[in-house]
């Protein structure tokens, strides 16, 4: 683990940076530290830094660039009729990549030395059922351009890390002995110290931006390799939903959406009714005691993990409904056929939102000012009246908010469809059935052996995208109802 | 205050002479409104609790069922003529004897403890070792490649009954649902009474299933969650080597340095947005960022932290900069006005005053990373069985690996009813840790949590 070795490497150099510039310092100023500008140790950080971050960044970027180099230079050398007509020229790459993986396995596990390795092609040696010795799985015989590939991969990939061991340990060294050079009595440390941190706190609060980018940026881009090979008015108006990864699959969001939306009703269903009047009772009605037992319980319903609802689902509710409404069952009617359904999902999702609907909706209650309340009831009305006619017309734009809230994470939910949906994509109105969602179908097009050349697990991509835009947009929605109302009152 | 409702313009206005002591119809039915409501909000709630208390009672009672084992104890005598045929006692030639070639030892142990309880049964030797797991051979061999000097005594071994055996013992599986199940016969689960009655089968605690690691779809009876939880814990000191100090940092920047300009409005639309991103997302992201792209290794413990770090910066970044936002300001004001500088004034004063809030905020951030599962099942932490506990620390961060969660999922999916009660029990040790940190985060709230 090369680059492990280099951040200890990086550590320890900082470590030295600390104690050679605090004591050159502190020799510059002939032991007397009241002669510094700062205080010895920023003399000490200063010098810690300047070896340790821009070598630690240029790591980080190196580590992120290379592979994406390595990759565009390898996949122009193989021409275009060397990739078959079945395949694509991502499946070739990923042959090539793990062709080149196996070969550096075979040197590490001392199968070839490294010279063998290099002239692997012309010793007539099978590759195949070499890597196949190693469990490397290949799924043809290794054809020459790929070999040439791989090697290239090979010697692309040794040379960029010695030239990144070489760079990183000459930025910190160079880093080291630039900050030490200019260590001196008079050196403004603190100063130069403090602009360094402020610009590392930037840094880590830009990473909120970067990882919306890398959202972003990563589903679109397969999202648009997904619409290179699957048409996309299927996608968004088509009406079956039919992955067939011998190809000709019609891939269509509109019966997944169906099923989404509808778990996610059936679910609000539940949670705002229930989560709604409970929130009207902790804080129009309830005593402190009653307030202080019920409110934190009811929350223990949102710190449940959600794998936790999707077996109760499973395994609890949706044999419970099957009891009931299946064959043989206690209604003596026949409407289920099996365990899963959409009834199963949002039942147990809406158990999962009631705390959610209830302490948000509890928040924007409270926020309604007393002196309405106050004045509702010296006028006669009971306290029902004042909920209903006076707080509830107050704080409805809120509670649309939390409302939307809650949907939004009804939407995103994954684990409890999975679990508890099924995964049959059908139009129907019959919550008795079982249906799938959108999180549900990238679950399943993502897991297992998948080859991200095909539209059938690119398509995952595009659904995830769809569900990021549609949750983005109830959050935004949400959030600006719910500040509007609160400006409001404040 | 009832004559106070009535208005001069409402209908039926009270008649002269009208008791006030008497309620008019209307007042009645207001009232009853009145009561009406405050049941409709009573029902809300204790509809909400009885959820959870149905939530809480359906956990604990499938899956403390998974802390119990069937056992049965057998005086095995490790035959020289079938494990060392040589007689030399040389450990490669132990070796090469497959748990295949344990199997009629097993019997012969069976057939004796039989004999000597003096139990009637029509079972041939195979049917009898067949109440037990399918574990017993390798067990067996591991303790004679361990010991070899064993070979040629009886020793008395606890071995794992089968999970149709085990679930007997603990009402799962009965006479009539196993009609047609071809693993056990009703003459077995006689002999299965009779070794209960006699003592030598006996439903005992189970520490392998906290401890042990997964295993195979056969062999439910041998599947712990001890590796999983070790993948957890990797993941969690991931998320906790990262999200602490860049959630931080973050909220540092935000709340005591960042100018109002664009670029923080910027920051802070997008935390509060990612804090609402379906936690699948950041699968998909882990998915395409750190494997297809980075070509990490897939399954591993270090990716799964990598993502849930992602996921859990937001909510630690809300907290961090609440606790920060409850610091006074004087606090800063009176380490500026004795000379420090804005940065030393935060980092000497204001981030150790924030410090438990923090803590706080993180041990739940940690928390909620912990019981996280859908981006893990699109990182590859599903779908293979963890075998092997991970030996170094780059092993433990780098090498295939399930987590606790995924684990839970894994078990759910698989076919024999036995790895259902696994589930539930993998969920009552979830759960302990979950309730062990948020205690642990109530506790020092209260502890250090100071009012100014």
């Amino acid at each position: 683990m090369p680059t492990f070795w280099l951040v200890a490497l990086l550590l320890a150099l900082s470590a030295a940076g600390f104690y050679g510039g605090r004591r050159r310092a502190i020799a510059s100023a002939a032991g007397d530290v009241k002669d510094l500008h700062s205080l010895p140790s920023y003399y000490g950080y200063h010098v810690a830094l300047a070896a340790f971050v821009p070598a630690i960044g240029a790591l980080a970027i190196w580590l992120l660039a290379q592979p994406m180099f390595i990759e565009t230079r390898v996949s122009g050398m193989i021409p275009a009729e060397a990739v078959p007509e079945s395949s694509t020229i991502g499946l070739v790459m990923s042959d090539v990549r793990r062709v080149a993986e196996g070969l550096d396995l075979a040197v590490e596990q001392g199968r070839l030395t490294a010279r063998e390795a290099r002239n692997v092609a012309n010793s007539g040696q099978d590759v195949r059922a070499l890597m196949g010795e190693m469990g490397v799985a290949l799924g043809d015989d290794v054809r020459p351009e790929v070999l040439t590939a791989a090697q290239a991969y090979r010697n692309l990939s040794k040379t960029g890390r010695t030239a990144m061991t070489v760079v990183v340990a000459l930025l910190a060294l160079g880093g080291f002995a630039w900050a030490y050079s200019r260590t001196h009595k008079d050196f403004r440390a603190r100063n130069v110290v403090e602009r360094a941190v402020l610009a590392l706190l930037i840094l880590a609060a830009s990473l909120a931006i970067l990882t919306t980018v890398g959202i972003v940026l990563s589903m679109l881009f397969e999202t648009k390799n997904f619409f290179g090979l699957h048409s996309w008015t299927d996608f968004f108006f088509g009406s079956t939903w039919a992955p067939n990864f011998r190809g000709g699959s019609e891939l269509s969001i509109l019966p997944l959406l169906w099923g989404t939306l509808y778990i996610s009703f059936i679910a609000l269903a539940v949670a705002v009714p229930v989560g709604l009047f409970a929130a009207i009772y902790l804080s129009e009605y309830a005593s402190g005691a009653v307030r202080s037992f019920a409110k934190p319980l009811l929350e223990i319903l949102a710190g449940i993990p959600t794998i936790v609802y999707g077996l109760f689902a499973l395994l609890t509710v949706g044999p419970a409904l099957a009891n009931l409404f299946a064959k043989g069952g206690l209604l003596g009617v026949e409407w289920m056929a099996g365990a899963t359904s959409v009834l199963t999902a949002g039942l147990v999702m809406g158990i999962m939102l009631i705390p959610f609907v209830s302490s948000l909706s509890d928040d924007i209650i409270n926020a309604v000012p007393q002196a309405m309340r106050d004045g509702s009831l010296g006028l006669g009305a009971t306290k029902s009246e004042t909920v209903r006619q006076v707080v509830m017309p107050a704080a409805l734009p809120g509670i649309v908010g939390a409302v939307l809230l809650a949907a939004s994470r009804a939407i995103g939910e994954t684990m409890i469809v999975v679990m508890g949906a099924g995964a049959i994509a059908k139009f129907s109105a019959n919550p008795l059935e079982s249906m799938t969602t959108i999180t549900t179908r990238i679950v399943s097009q993502l897991t297992g052996d998948t080859d991200f050349a095909s539209p059938e697990t690119l398509v995952a991509f595009a659904l995830g995208l769809t569900l990021f835009v549609l949750t983005l947009g109830l959050n935004v929605l949400a959030l600006y109802i719910v500040r509007k109302y609160r400006e409001q009152y404040e | 205050m009832t004559d106070l409702s009535q208005s001069p313009a409402g209908a039926a206005p009270r008649k002269h002479g009208g008791s006030l002591l008497e309620q008019t119809p209307r007042t009645k039915r207001r009232n009853a409104a009145e009561t009406r409501f405050r049941a409709y909000g009573i029902a809300a709630i204790t509809a909400g609790l009885i959820m959870l208390v149905i939530l809480v009672t359906t956990i604990v009672s499938k899956g403390t069922g998974a802390f119990q084992q069937t056992f049965v104890t057998l005086q095995v005598e490790l035959l020289e003529s079938k494990l060392d045929k040589k007689g030399e006692r040389n450990i490669e030639d132990i070796k090469k004897v497959t748990t295949f070639g344990y199997a009629p030892i097993i019997k012969g142990a069976m057939e004796a403890a039989v004999e000597e309880l003096g139990i009637e049964t029509s079972l041939k030797a195979k049917e009898l070792a067949g109440i037990l797991s399918k574990d017993v051979a390798a067990q067996l061999r591991d303790y004679v490649i361990a010991n070899p000097d064993q070979i040629g005594q009886t020793v008395e071994f606890r071995f794992l009954a089968s999970g149709r055996v085990d679930g007997y013992m603990k009402g799962r599986v009965t006479r009539d649902s196993i009609v047609n199940d071809k693993n056990i016969s009703p003459e077995q689960l006689d002999l299965v009474d009779a070794l209960a009655a006699a003592g030598v089968l006996e439903k005992t605690f189970n520490l392998d299933f906290i401890t042990g690691a997964d295993a195979s779809d056969a062999r439910p009876e041998a599947a712990g969650m001890g590796v999983s939880m070790l993948g957890s814990l990797f993941m969690m000191f991931v998320v906790l080597a990262l999200a602490l100090p860049i959630g931080v940092a973050a909220s540092i920047y935000l709340e005591e340095f960042a100018p109002q300009n664009w670029l923080t409005d910027l920051i802070e639309v997008n935390i509060s947005n990612l804090a609402a991103v379906p936690s699948i997302v950041f699968g998909i992201l882990g998915l395409a960022v750190f494997i297809n792209y980075m070509h990490l290794p897939t399954s591993a413990p270090l990716v799964g932290g990598l993502v849930l770090t992602l996921m859990t910066l937001p909510t630690i970044i809300i907290s961090t900069r609440a606790s920060l936002k409850s610091v006074p300001p004087s606090i800063r004001d009176a380490a500026l006005g004795v000379g420090a500088s804005k940065m030393q004034a935060v980092f000497h004063h204001v981030l150790p005053l924030a410090a438990p809030g923090i803590l706080t905020g993180t041990i739940i951030g940690l928390a909620q990373a912990l019981g996280e599962t859908a981006p893990l099942l699109l990182i590859g932490m599903v779908g293979f069985i963890a075998s092997n506990a991970p030996e170094t620390l780059a092993d433990g961060l780098l090498a295939p690996n399930s987590a606790m969660p995924a684990q839970i999922y894994e078990w759910a999916k698989r076919a024999d009813p036995a790895f259902y009660e696994r589930a539930w029990g993998g969920i009552i040790i979830l759960l302990l840790f979950l309730v062990t940190m948020n205690t642990l985060a109530v506790i020092l709230r209260r502890r250090f949590e100071r009012r100014w």
